[in-house]
Formats: C-alpha cells, structure tokens, sequence
C-alpha cells in the first residue's frame, strides 16, 4: 500500500481518530478473506461520526481495510441508510410506509416541504433543517408518523406541523447554543 | 368467533425481555435442553418437518426441509442466520418479537445450530430498530453468563456463538441470497438459485436462513410436540401467523391468529371494524409483493395457498385496511414507487420493466391513457414476473394485477370518463363554485397560488378550469362548504 496518493482532508483529525481506532479494536486480520464482511459496520460507525460518508470518508476506510475505493463507494449507493450528502442540524423524517401512507403521510410531507421551502432529501440554505422520506419505522398503530432525531411524532395530520416545527427550532438552537 | 392464538408473540408483554430470570420462568430454555440431552440432531429436525411449520417470511417454505437440506450437507464450517431485516412497510411483527421476546430467538438459534451442526449464528438486523439491537446485545452476553451460549453449551460438546451484523436500508436484503451478499461486505444483490444457501451460503458454506416469527416458533413445537401445532391452524398451514393491522381500520396493532381464519373475522371482531363508520374497500397483505383482497373474499380462511390463489400472498404479515376514499390506481403506483427504489437494478427485466410499468400507471391516473393501455400493462407485468431473476422482481406486478384483476372498474373510470371516484387522482378533478353558497367573500379568490379565481366582493366567484392546478387550497379555505370536488 505504499503507492497509494495522499488525499485531501478537511473533516476533522479527531473524528479521523476515532474511527481509526474503532477498526483497529475490530482487530481485523489484513490477510482475512472475510474482512469485507466488516466494511457496512465500519461505515455505519463512521456515518455516525461524520453525519456522512464524503469521498475523502470514503477512501479513509477503503485504505484501512484494504479493500477498493469502487467496492466502498458501490455499497455506499446500494443502501439507503448511507448519504454521501450532509444532512441538517436537524433531520425531519417522514414515514412513508404503507400504513402511514394510506393514513395520509403524503399530506404531511407536502405541509413540511411548503413550511421549509426545501423538496424532500433536501437542506435548507442555512444547513440547519434536513427532510427526507423513510420506509417503516415499525410504528404503523401510530401512523402517519414523523421522526425528529430520536424522538418519534405519532397519528400526525397537515395542522400539525407548525407545532412540530417549532419543537424542531428550539431542538436546532439549543444545538446551537451547546456549541 | 375464533379467538387469537398466541405461539410466536406467546412471551411479548408478559415477560420482561431483560430479565433470562422471567424468561427461564415461561419454560425458557426448556426446549435446548430438552434437544441437547434428549434428542439426536435428527429428531428434532423430525419433530420440525412433521410439525408442518412453514417459513413465516413470506414464501412459507417448509421449515424442517431447509434445515435437513443444510444437516446433509458435509462442511467444517455452517451458519444459522436470523433475518430481522424487516423491510415490509406497514409490518412489524419481528421488531416485537426481538424487542419483547429476545431470548426465544437466541435459543431457537441454537437449536437450529445443534440440529444442523452449525457454531455459528448471525442476526442480521435493521440498523432502525436500536432498542432491538441492545436487548439483543445484552441477551447474548447473559445467557453466555449462563452456559445456555457459548462454548460447551450446558458442559455438552456442543457449542455455538450469535453475533449480529447490521442492515442499511435495502428491501431486496430480505431475500436470502441478497442478504448473505450484505453480510459479506458488498451490495445486497441476489444471485439465482440454485445453489440453495442450504448448500452454499455465507462465505460458500450450508447456511440456513430463516425469519425472526419463524424462529419464534421453534421452542414451543419442540415444548408441546408437532401434533399440538398441527391441532392449531390448517392441514396445509399449521400453526399460527402475526399480522400487523394497520390503515382505516379502528384498532390497529400486531394480531397473532390461527391460520384458517377468516379475514371478515379479522377485521369485524378483532379490528373493530373500519375506522369513521366508511365502507370497506380491500385489504392488502404481502407489502409490495402482494395484492389485495376483496370483499368477495372477506370469507375466504387465510392461509399461504388460499391466498396465493386469489392473487394475493402471506408475505411478511402486512395487513392494511382501505376504505372507500382510497383510490386503487394510486395504491398499486404506491408499491410500484416503492419497487423502482428498492430494486437493486441487477437485472433488466425488474428495473427498466417497473419504471415503464409506472409511466403506464401514471398515463391512467393522469388522465392521459386511452383504453390500449390495459392489455399493455397486462403484457409488461407477464413479463416482468417472467423474467426477473429474483422474489423482488418476480412479484413486483403483484399489487398492479391484483388491482386490475378486483377494480377494472376504477381503472376504467380514470381512462374513458377521465374520473377518480376516490377523489385522489388530482389531475382528474375539478373543483368547482356552487353559486347558492357562494356569498362572495373572496377568501378563495385571495388564497389561490395561481389566481385562477375571479369575482367581485359580495358576488358569486367562479374558478378558470384551465388555469386550475388543483392544489385544493380554496376547497379547504372555503367556510361555506361552497367549493365542490368532482
């Protein structure tokens, strides 16, 4: 591996760290013929550090699993949980599962796109809103549902969502203030 | 009225799924250590096949067959994998059972693992489901803590270990050989069978793979015997299924039932009926491989072969409940959507034969299909069902066929009278001002996006069909009822 190109980086050398030393207590053998079996979880790892898998992400953990950049970046699109684009401060999901959507979940995507001026899979301009579109959270008794971080909005209609949104403000400016 | 039977869902809510203590207490464990001191690997994998008991992932493949197919295979190395990539929307039976029933999973694992001489289990699961996922960590190193896992099992030479590997949102890894290709590193894609992964699975090696409600199982057949099971349920479907009942229905939740029942029993006893006293239109099983069943099938006893036969499938244990205001075109585009995302794009006939089946759905719901297009669309999902190499491909026309097949009525409304009786299919609509209610208050007039409402105050307003978007936000603003939808 010594040809390998210096790349560049610009996300931060401590998240770097970290995710360099959760694969080394992974304690992967270079010459095991199964060692790409661990590359999703290394990727879930980093996505939860970096928020995303970027290319410069990607090549890190290429390199550090001695497997192609092609290979990481293949998998990477395949699978939905993975984004090679930041998301907001806050993230605004809504379950479109059949059960949310015969409960009208299309109605309240639509009321959250007009309320934040952004499609779904979008960021708003200032970075601190994210909305997308999820399949199932496994909560269909409460449908439709919408997931704000962790915390989960049940049998949710159109009038809603001023009062969810105003929850999502206060969310992103104590971010803002933690900082 | 027959009641529900609880197999699968027996220990959710009853015991606490963090204590092994309360679990021990419901006969848990029970079963392995009746399998490892009384029974050869043989017997209990009798005792599965003659139970009769079908896999409960959807394709309701014999159980006790895929595990004699892997015990006769020759091999230093076998895998038990647990699929708990739950990835039918609307279902959410195996969420429960992880989450409320931990350790019954871990020690039908392990009896799997001594009936196919397998030392190694893998729970593959979503990434979504993290309460799962630490009820699980935490079961696994407990029941080490109590020789029920781990090396030398119970102090017998057996010895098995689970680890878990994650999802990361991809419905095709609910197929088996997808979800091998996602274990190992790499894109989830099926590859043809056979080989089975009974034969060659994980790494190359005899793999079984079964699903979380089927697992679920195992301990109370091995408890109570293979003539008790096949007492509960049908001859051909023994046993019971969990369904999650979801839609515009009154109560919704996770139902566990025994095969043979009828679904008007399910939806007018169990269910409560539907939601708002509306009419009941179909319920849809099997997610996006499946189809829907009607009113002339309410009595219709539910099993994986008479569901198959009216068009629909078992599936996952979906069950969702439309009523009147839910337009069928629109739904089966719903699945469709959902397929064209989920397909892994391997082979030709699943992703360019599903975006060219939508652009047909969409011509019907927009208006613009004239009455060619049914035998088109009949053709293109022959052959998309045809041709595709794996389930996904393969049942992804279900949802349009299914619809064709029990609302050709409403398919027609939308291509020769341009009409949505559902009032969903909104390039079909239109909006209209009743003069008698109109008193001009101008409220529509000034809430419309596009401006296509004139009228003087205190007069009656009229809306400029060509111009209309349809958006409906005058309907709604209107507080004189006096905007029609038709």
């Amino acid at each position: 591996m010594s040809e390998v190109t210096e790349y560049k980086k610009i996300l931060p050398e401590e998240l770097y760290r970290k995710l360099d030393s959760f694969v080394e207590d992974l304690g992967i053998d270079s010459k095991d013929p199964r060692k790409k079996g661990y590359l999703i979880q290394v990727l879930h790892k980093a996505q939860s550090l970096f928020g995303y898998l970027p290319e410069e992400v990607q090549k890190f953990v290429a390199r550090k699993l001695g497997v192609c950049h092609s290979e990481v970046s293949g998998v990477i699109s395949f699978y939905n949980f993975f984004t090679t684009l930041p998301k907001g401060k806050v993230n605004i999901s809504i379950c479109m599962g059949t059960a949310c959507f015969v409960r009208g979940s299309e109605k309240v995507l639509k009321e959250f796109e007009n309320f934040l001026h952004i499609k779904s899979g979008g960021v708003t301009s200032d970075g601190k809103f994210s909305l997308d579109v999820l399949r199932c959270v496994g909560a269909c008794g409460l449908a439709p549902v919408v997931m704000v971080g962790d915390r989960v909005y049940g049998n949710v209609n159109p009038k809603m969502v001023g009062d969810i949104m105003t929850d999502c403000i206060k969310l992103a400016n104590s971010m803002e203030e933690n900082k | 009225m027959v009641k529900q039977v609880r197999i699968a869902l027996r220990n959710c809510g009853r015991v606490n799924p963090e204590s092994i203590e309360d679990y021990i207490n419901a006969r848990g464990y029970e079963a392995l250590v009746t399998c490892l001191f009384d029974k050869k690997p043989a017997d209990v994998i009798n005792i599965i096949t003659e139970s009769g008991l079908r896999g409960r992932g959807g394709g309701g493949f014999p159980t006790g067959i895929k595990w004699k197919a892997a015990a006769a295979e020759v091999s230093d190395e076998k895998f038990i994998i647990c699929n708990a990539d739950e990835g039918d929307p609307g279902a959410f039976m195996d969420r429960a059972v992880l989450e409320g029933d931990t350790h019954s999973v871990l020690e039908a694992m392990t009896i799997a693992g001594y009936s196919v001489g397998a030392d190694k289990g893998i729970i593959y699961i979503r990434a979504e489901y993290p309460l799962a996922i630490e009820r699980i960590k935490k079961a696994i190193e407990i029941s080490k803590e109590y020789g029920f896992l781990g090396k030398n099992i119970l102090g017998t030479e057996f010895s098995f270990d689970i680890e878990l590997k994650y999802g990361a949102g991809a419905f095709v890894c609910g197929e088996e050989t997808a979800l091998i290709a996602s274990i190992e590193g790499k894109r989830g894609e099926p590859v043809v069978k056979p080989p089975y992964p009974a034969q060659k699975g994980l790494w190359g090696k005899p793999t079984i793979v079964n699903n979380v409600e089927t697992f679920a199982n195992i301990c109370p057949i091995i408890l109570n015997g293979k003539d008790w099971f096949r007492s509960i349920g049908t001859q051909k479907s023994p046993g019971t299924k969990v369904f999650a009942l979801a839609g515009k229905i009154n109560n919704v939740g996770l139902i566990e039932i025994p095969m043979g029942m009828t679904l008007r029993n399910v939806i007018d006893n169990i269910g409560g009926g539907i939601r708002d006293g509306k009419e009941f239109k179909a319920v849809q099983t099997g997610g996006p491989s499946g189809g829907c069943i009607t009113r002339e099938n309410l009595d219709t006893p539910i099993d994986y072969d008479n569901l198959l036969s009216i068009g629909s499938m078992m599936g996952s244990g979906g069950m969702i409940v439309m009523d009147e205001d839910d337009c069928m075109v629109n739904f089966a585009k719903f699945f469709l959507e959902f397929t064209i995302d989920e397909s892994c794009g391997k082979c030709a006939p699943c992703r360019v034969g599903n975006k060219r089946l939508l652009e047909l759905l969409e011509k019907v719901t927009n208006g613009q299909a004239t009455e060619e297009i049914i035998p088109q669309i009949e053709q293109l999902c022959a052959t998309i069902k045809k041709a595709s190499l794996c389930g996904l491909g393969q049942t992804s026309p279900n949802p349009v066929l299914s619809t064709l097949r029990y609302f050709r009525n409403e398919y027609d409304e939308h291509i020769k009278d341009k009409k949505c009786r559902s009032k969903v299919c909104k390039a079909l609509l239109k909006y209209e001002i009743v003069p008698d209610k109109c008193n001009g208050c101008t409220r529509c007039a000034r809430s419309c996006p596009v401006q296509c409402i004139s009228g003087k105050v205190k007069e009656v307003h009229t809306i400029d069909q060509k111009a209309c978007i349809k958006c409906g936000v005058c309907y709604t603003n209107c507080k004189f009822n006096a905007i029609i939808v038709s």
